[in-house]
């Protein structure tokens, strides 16, 4: 066995090396889960399911069905999100790895960051999956520019605060039941915007009167991904 | 570079000193006091029962735990207000592999090489899978593998970096006798290279064979320390005795 001889590399900087570590963070999480598909799997067919399950329990004409599809596409995928940020974070604590994360030389938000990146990407592949079986089931276009635009930021708020209680709820015995408990409640906000915004656009509201939720949305994501980045050493800090 | 053959030097210069820490977790005490000094270049084992407080202690000197009270340095920086210089000079392996079985031994490597910045990362993944001897085995699953391949390809990722500090918690925990004395070899193979290393045991037989000091952990302090020199006569399961009957 040998030992690095050679001279010590140059100190790159601090912001690079941060990007470096999130981008580790995102490359483990996603590789290893399209590897064994088993928090996609079980966010997507609950998904599924979901929807499938309204679509017989209610029996809606045109137009309630255009004003009933934003709360039922944000109900679906606040509840599939819950399973994914639940799986996230237990695989870390089940094999003790994130003592192996926490134990790397680099800011912990730089880990945080990583498993928010994985997890909006599964987060938005199963949105994607979703909206043209919806399309096809409810007969309703979904697929409109600010529809997407309101399903983006309410999926980054959402799961910006959800990789944050994840993290913390993982430590509880009771994570499973922890995470929506923690959740909800501090999504309140994100939901309901995203509801009425969708809302709005599914029925062709007056674009002025979708604004303040779009607004509200955008300082939400903004003012949670800060605080997450302040508090997160704390968070895992035994 | 180094050779293999290379016997361990041992310098005057601290590369763990611990004064007088306590680690409190609510009203129940652990660590009551413990001062520990260890040099660069040795190799000490730290025994002790079942809730001595050896894992707290190293969760403690990885940065993985604050201390409540007293001070703690590693490879001189203090802790906890340097703790990211602490760990980069550290390496930890405890019962726990720290892996991820869905991804391959290899991708394992590159992972916390990335996340510890290695350059040169495709050659250093080469050189040790050769040292662990799991060379053969890179582009294979890590939930394929066996326990003692898991452990010795947790020092593979523990060593990745090359720290000048190893820690081992318990790292023959769940192994059998072959791939017990597989581990032993690349652990003194890592502490060939003049690093410094603790590691925390119940195997009293394997401790004897690796350490160069053994350190008996009692109730949150250090009840008795001893190199082999020191122990002449007895053995170290007398000496390990005693020193919980004192």
């Amino acid at each position: 066995m040998t030992a690095r001889t050679s001279s010590p590399p140059k100190r790159e900087p601090a912001a690079a090396g941060f990007l470096r570590a999130v981008g580790a963070v995102a490359w483990k999480d996603l590789a290893a889960e399209f590897r064994s598909r088993e928090l996609f799997t079980a966010m997507l067919v609950f998904s599924l399911l979901v929807i499938l399950i309204f679509n017989f329990a209610l029996e809606l004409d045109i137009k309630t069905r255009e004003s009933v599809t934003a709360g039922v596409l944000w109900v679906t995928f606040a509840f599939a999100g819950t399973l994914g940020l639940n799986r996230s974070m237990s695989i870390e604590k089940d094999q003790g790895s994130m003592d192996g994360l926490l134990l790397a030389p680099v800011d912990r938000s730089a880990i945080y960051f990583g498993k928010v990146i994985s997890n909006l990407t599964f987060m938005l592949i199963v949105e994607a999956i979703v909206l043209p079986v919806y399309s096809f089931l409810y007969n309703v276009n979904l697929l409109r520019p600010g529809l997407l635009l309101i399903l983006l930021l309410g999926s980054i708020g959402y799961i910006v605060v959800g990789t944050l209680l994840a993290a913390m709820a993982v430590q509880s015995r009771t994570r499973d039941v922890m995470l929506p408990i923690l959740l909800f409640p501090v999504v309140i906000p994100v939901l309901i915007a995203a509801v009425k915004a969708s809302s709005g656009f599914l029925t062709g509201d007056d674009p002025a009167s979708i604004l303040p939720w779009l607004n509200l949305l955008v300082v939400y994501d903004v003012i949670f991904t800060s605080i997450a980045f302040m508090v997160f050493d704390y968070v895992v800090e035994e | 570079m180094h050779s293999l053959h290379r016997m361990p030097t041992v310098s005057e210069a601290p590369m763990i000193q611990v004064t007088k820490l306590v680690k409190r977790f609510g009203t129940k005490t652990v660590l009551n006091g413990l001062d520990l000094e260890v040099r660069k270049g040795e190799f000490v084992a730290l025994l002790g029962p079942n809730g001595a407080g050896k894992t707290t202690f190293l969760r403690v000197l990885a940065s993985l735990s604050h201390p409540s009270l007293g001070e703690v340095r590693v490879a001189g920086h203090p802790l906890p207000q340097q703790a990211a210089a602490v760990r980069a000079r550290l390496g930890v392996v405890s019962h726990m592999p720290l892996l991820y079985g869905d991804l391959t031994a290899e991708e394992n490597l590159r992972f916390y090489g990335r996340l510890y910045g290695i350059p040169r990362l495709a050659e250093r993944i080469d050189e040790v899978l050769g040292m662990i001897g799991l060379d053969s085995r890179r582009r294979d699953l890590v939930r394929t593998f066996s326990r003692g391949m898991q452990q010795r390809l947790a020092i593979g990722r523990a060593v990745l970096h090359d720290p000048d500090v190893m820690l081992f918690d318990e790292p023959h925990t769940g192994l059998d006798q072959d791939a017990s004395a597989m581990l032993d070899t690349v652990l003194r193979s890592v502490a060939a290279l003049g690093r410094t290393v603790l590691m925390t045991s119940h195997d009293l037989v394997r401790a004897e064979a690796l350490a160069s000091r053994f350190d008996v952990l009692s109730r949150g302090v250090i009840v008795a320390s001893a190199t082999p020199r020191q122990l002449r006569s007895s053995n170290l399961l007398a000496f390990y005795k005693r020193s919980l009957a004192d």
